[in-house]
């Protein structure tokens, strides 16, 4: 694990390098093979925060024999503290059609959506047009390849990919059970990819730039740059597109204020870094994962009241069909209430550090597995501030 | 067919590629707790109490919901699997009503099983039952209790895939999530059928039968009511799965005696009245034949569909409203039973019929609400004061302490006690069909149905949707218009195979004269009101109880049973007559689709 | 002849009754045929599978504000599911309401970051103006007020969203001006 300094990139907004057309003319002028051969070279990983190595999930799919498969680009952006992919889609928003185009070609897709959270429907107006004129403009380049929107309704598990699809098959968002996974079985049953918006970007400019530009940043596990949203007690609260495999200690020192307690690295769903391990994390898929989210807080800032946040988000969030999550969460809630008020021994908190583990080994999705991240994470490091 | 090797507890076994850990581990023998599993349903794989550890895996898995995968190396109950289930166990117990002692499912309950099993009590974990939770008592057949749901969705897939009503669904999520029907609306005013097939497949007492045993006790305590009783033909193969007989235990005699005991006045049997139902069912389908074929009558409606099933009349009436011409106009075995005690048999033995209570012990939960039906009181008073489910009739037992293993057999009283064997198979899928041939077809041509000790094995079977062609032969002259018509019929069992079997009539491609339809899997014995659990096996083994009940009968035919021949002698003249038609039939009634 | 003026008047008033309650049936059927029509109009847009069913809710909330039992049952009908299973669907969505909402719907974030950054000022502020507590609705249905979970703003906080309109750095003050903006004839006046 090597410590990276801040380095700051330009290959996500670089809007010199729109030419959408030019980047689909060239991916058709390859073999699928050599696209997703590509791909697979360059080590990207998504970055929606799951981190499963994009290439492969692209041959998994193209090996599938079937006539009807998907592209969907998963615009559900609801982590706390996540909000580049909006920034994407806003301002390079021809670069993730683009994406899908080229994975269409690649995997034999002739249907694409992007799964837009309802929070984002001020986007539709010109996100709309732009679709409508894509659309024809690559049909006149000979790919069969047509993509639509498709607006959620307001629930943070459907950014879950199995969840995703039962909201687009007109059902509630309760995640499924896998195997099998999507590139066999995905939405309406058919192969199907499914990336984040930042993902499907990074894939359209390794065609254009080529795979060096991209593998020669980050780390042997954690290739490439990731775009961050920043948040918090920071004076450059914002959108920064950065080299992976950086130490937190670099992030801090370029983003906190000086008094930086703890950084939130991934969300609720990701860790709590307090301030004596900044020197020995970083930033990536061997290291801390996370979908973007970095929330900065300071000393003045109640730990208690961070995790309380984020359990009263997972709690009305959470699907509710498992049994560890749905009452998990609940749990966790009424327990550290419980500390804080009296009424049950701080002792107590080791029973729920050991529920939160077994949310993590039995719940059915992401979600409930991932509570334990944020819980033992700020438990450990801030326990006098549960308690007192 | 690709066969998958893996390893489950250090034994090796081999399945069928698709199956799952789970299917792996029945065979063999190693046990994995479920809860939110059901044989009969789709895999939900939510409870997550049979997750198991799996080698290289860092999650465990939920062992129904994971297909077995080449080589898997599995193991079932090391401290890792045993702790995090009893965390899930205690997750459950801690959003419950752990009041076990008023509970009607105690003794009887998966997640109080469970609890036992692994020690589990509600102190582990603060309690998150919410707080005033209501139970819904407004449907007559079946009581929701919130309180004691495990969240399962047993429920709502039941509804969904063996009935295809989806009157339940799971609303709201998170710490909201619940079972709902639409709009939170009271039972009773949802698009419910009261089959109560969710009831025999919840696992808890969320959802139960409407219970009315205390009532009858009272009556039964007092003098001046003269309480009769009638049994269907599927409580005696089922009752004694409550009182310490294997599954599909003939118990007849018993039943009778224990009754009897309970300080019931009449111990009398529905078969009589089910042999009544084939009497006048079977005559009414000769007459729509006739005035199809003869007469050209285009008013009346082919085919005639049986409605002894009020699971399946109330769903006709909500989903096919413009068709329930089709249905026959003869009222269930129960009501035409409740009609004639308080009239015929009230009459016979000198009783003033407003002191008469009559209970009716069936396998059903929409027995309940068919017995409060505005119209079913022909005979002046309620025809039907209280029906009671298979399972209250074995608490009632209990209660009254009886060894009931220790009973001799007893028989039937008379008037309305004696039953023929195709009284008796009207327990069973395929059974009203198979009954109604045995006497139509003696009718029309005067000999038995063609087959091999009257068993008319084409109309038997547990497949949802079943078809048979009898070819009608040498007539009597009376009959003569129905020479060499291949009289078709068709079973179907289960409410997503009625729904199919009424697409094509109400599309008019329907080839059938006659279709007997049971709302409930496998026909009465695998009614809303019998004991819990139930399976495809259980289902299998009552029905060849029911068939060995009626080859031990000596008189098989409805109408040579001899109590049936003196009622029409001396009450009701003649099968479709006016009497006939004031008690013995009725009219139904649209309702809403949606 | 007073007794005749009293028998008229009650006719007159039972005629005035009538039409009263004719003018509200045919309201009602009004409404019901206006909500017919739209749903029609959704499922020829959206097509009448499983697939189409939150595009059709979504349409409808967009021009009602919210599900009525009666839209349900239309939709359910249309797409030939039970109402229930509707319900259950449209319940699991926060954007989906099954009770009346009205015309704009103000939500507030009440994530972490937007909480750092002084949404309960906000929050009070709104409640105040509006007269109404968090989750209520104003009597006069133009404004509900109910809080989300992450916006996708938290670097500008605190965030609403009205309806589909995003308001950042919003505070006290900007919030009262944004809403008596949006509403001026009723919020002015009180």
């Amino acid at each position: 694990m090597k410590n990276k300094g801040l380095k700051k990139v330009d290959i996500i907004f670089d809007c010199a390098s729109c030419e959408p057309l030019e980047v689909i003319k060239k991916a058709l002028s390859m073999k699928p093979d050599e696209i997703i051969d590509q791909i697979i070279s360059s080590g990207l990983k998504g970055r929606g925060g799951a981190g499963f190595p994009t290439g492969l999930k692209w041959k998994l799919a193209k090996e599938e024999d079937n006539d009807i498969k998907y592209v969907i680009c998963n615009a559900d952006e609801g982590e706390p503290g996540t909000f580049k992919d909006r920034e994407i889609l806003d301002v390079v928003p021809s670069k993730v059609l683009v994406g899908m185009a080229i994975c269409a070609y690649a995997i034999g897709a002739k249907e694409g959506f992007i799964y837009l959270r309802n929070e984002y429907n001020f986007l539709l107006k010109d996100l709309l047009p732009l679709i409508e004129k894509f659309n024809q403009n690559i049909q006149n380049l000979g790919l069969d390849f047509t993509i639509k929107m498709f607006s959620g309704s307001g629930a943070y598990i459907c950014g879950e990919e199995s969840a995703l699809f039962e909201s687009m098959e007109g059902k509630r968002g309760e995640p499924r059970n896998k195997p099998p996974y999507p590139t066999k079985a995905g939405y309406n049953g058919k192969p199907t990819i499914i990336n984040n918006v930042e993902t499907l970007v990074y894939c359209s400019m390794i065609i254009r730039i080529g795979v060096e530009p991209f593998k020669k940043l980050g780390t042997t596990d954690s290739r490439g740059s990731k775009v961050f949203s920043v948040s918090g007690d920071t004076a450059k609260a914002g959108i920064y597109e950065l080299e992976l495999g950086i130490g937190v200690d670099e992030f801090v020192k370029e983003f906190g204020n000086g008094d930086t307690k703890a950084v939130q690295v991934g969300g609720a769903s990701g860790h709590c870094v307090p301030r004596k391990d900044f020197k020995n994390k970083i930033i990536g898929f061997e290291g801390i994962p996370t979908g973007g989210s970095m929330m900065v807080f300071n000393s003045s800032r109640s730990m208690y009241n961070v995790l309380k946040d984020y359990l009263e988000f997972f709690e009305e969030e959470s699907c509710g069909q498992c049994t560890p999550c749905r009452v998990g969460t609940q749990q966790l809630l009424k327990g550290i209430k419980a500390v804080k008020h009296g009424e049950k021994p701080s002792s107590y908190l080791n029973q729920l550090l050991k529920l939160a583990e077994t949310m993590k080994i039995t719940s059915k999705c992401g979600l409930g597995q991932s509570v334990h991240n944020s819980f033992s994470s700020i438990v450990k490091n801030f326990r006098e501030e549960i308690i007192y | 067919m690709s066969t998958i090797n893996l390893i489950i507890d250090n034994k090796k076994v081999s399945v069928e590629k698709g199956q799952t850990i789970l299917d792996a581990a029945k065979k063999v023998n190693v046990r994995i707790p479920t809860l939110c599993h059901h044989e009969d349903l789709c895999v939900a794989g939510n409870c997550r109490i049979c997750v198991v550890e799996v080698e290289g895996h860092n999650t465990l898995s939920a062992s129904c919901a994971t297909p077995a995968d080449e080589g898997m190396v599995i193991k079932t109950n090391t401290p890792k699997v045993r702790n995090a289930r009893k965390d899930v166990v205690a997750l459950l117990v801690s959003e419950h009503n752990t009041q076990c002692t008023t509970c009607y499912r105690s003794m009887n309950c998966e997640l109080q099983e469970l609890s036992a099993e692994y020690n589990i009590d509600n102190n582990r974990y603060l309690s998150v039952l919410k707080p005033d939770i209501e139970i819904d008592r407004s449907s007559w057949s079946i009581e929701k209790d919130d309180s004691k749901c495990v969240r399962c969705q047993r429920c709502v897939r039941t509804c969904a895939e063996l009935q295809h009503v989806n009157a339940l669904t799971v609303s709201g999520k998170g710490k909201d999530m619940k079972i709902s029907t639409f709009m939170d609306l009271p039972l009773n005013e949802a698009v419910c059928t009261n089959c109560g097939q969710c009831v025999i497949h919840c696992p808890t007492g969320a959802l139960t039968e409407r219970r009315y045993y205390d009532k009858v006790w009272e009556a039964i305590g007092n003098d001046k009511k003269h309480v009769v009783m009638n049994t269907a033909p599927s409580v005696r193969v089922a009752l004694g799965e409550m009182l310490g007989y294997p599954v599909g235990t003939r118990v007849t005699g018993k039943m009778v005696t224990a009754m009897k005991r309970l300080g019931v006045d009449s111990v009398l049997d529905t078969d009589f009245s089910a042999d009544l139902t084939i009497i006048e069912e079977g005559h009414e389908l000769l007459q729509r034949l006739k005035k199809v074929i003869v007469d050209k009558d285009e008013s009346v409606k082919l085919p005639m569909i049986t409605s002894c099933s009020p699971g399946w009349v109330k769903f006709i009436e909500h989903i096919f409203p413009d068709h329930l011409g089709h249905l026959s106009t003869c009222k269930s075995p129960q009501q035409m039973f409740g009609a004639l005690t308080k009239t015929y048999y009230a009459e016979k033995k000198g009783i003033d019929p407003k002191d008469i209570v009559s209970v009716a012990i069936m396998p059903c939960a929409a027995k309940k609400f068919e017995a409060r039906r505005p119209e079913m009181k022909d005979s002046g008073y309620r025809d039907i004061d209280a029906g009671l489910t298979t399972r209250e009739l074995g608490h009632m037992i209990k209660q009254a302490g009886l060894d009931f293993t220790d009973l001799e057999d007893g028989t039937y009283d008379s008037i309305m006690g004696e039953s023929t064997g195709a009284g008796v198979i009207f327990g069973a899928t395929g059974g009203v069909m198979e009954a109604a041939l045995r006497t139509a077809y003696e009718i029309v041509t005067g000999r038995d149905v063609p087959f091999d000790n009257l068993n008319v094995l084409p109309v038997r079977g547990m497949e949802g949707i079943r078809e048979a062609t009898i070819k009608i032969e040498n007539c009597l002259p009376e009959w003569s218009f129905l020479e060499g018509v291949e009289l078709k019929v068709a079973i179907a069992n289960g409410l997503i195979n009625a729904r199919k079997i009424m697409d094509e009539v109400a599309a008019g491609k329907s080839p059938y004269h006659f279709i007997e339809v049971m709302a409930c899997p496998g026909g009465c014995i695998g009614g809303g009101g019998q004991p819990i659990p139930t399976n495809e096996e259980i289902r299998k083994k009552r029905i060849e109880a029911i068939y060995a009940e009626d080859m031990d009968k000596t008189i098989r035919k409805s109408h040579e049973n001899p109590e049936i021949i003196k009622i029409y002698k001396e009450f009701l003249k003649e099968p479709l007559g006016h009497i006939s038609h004031k008690l013995l039939h009725t009219t139904y009634k649209k309702r809403n689709r949606y | 002849m007073t007794i005749n003026l009293c028998f008229q008047i009650v006719v007159v008033n039972s005629i005035t009754i009538n039409k009263y309650i004719c003018e509200r049936i045919n309201n009602k059927n009004f409404i019901m045929v206006q909500s017919e029509n739209l749903i029609r109009n959704l499922v020829e847009k959206h097509g009448n599978s499983r697939n189409s069913l939150l595009p059709i809710l979504q349409g409808i909330v967009a021009d009602e504000n919210y599900l009525s039992e009666s839209s349900m049952v239309e939709v359910a009908k249309a797409l030939d599911i039970s109402s229930a299973e509707v319900y259950g669907t449209a319940s699991f969505y926060s954007f989906l309401y099954t009770k009346p909402m009205g015309k704009n719907i103000i939500r507030v974030c009440k994530t972490i970051s937007c909480k750092m950054a002084g949404k309960q000022e906000l929050v009070t502020a709104i409640e105040k103006l509006l007269k109404i507590k968090m989750g209520e609705t104003t009597r006069n249905m133009q404004f509900s007020l109910i809080e989300t979970n992450c916006l996708g703003w938290c670097h500008k906080g605190p965030v609403m969203l009205i309806n589909d309109e995003i308001y950042t750095e919003v505070s006290p003050e900007k919030a009262v001006k944004i809403l008596c903006e949006i509403d001026p004839q009723h919020l002015t006046n009180s």
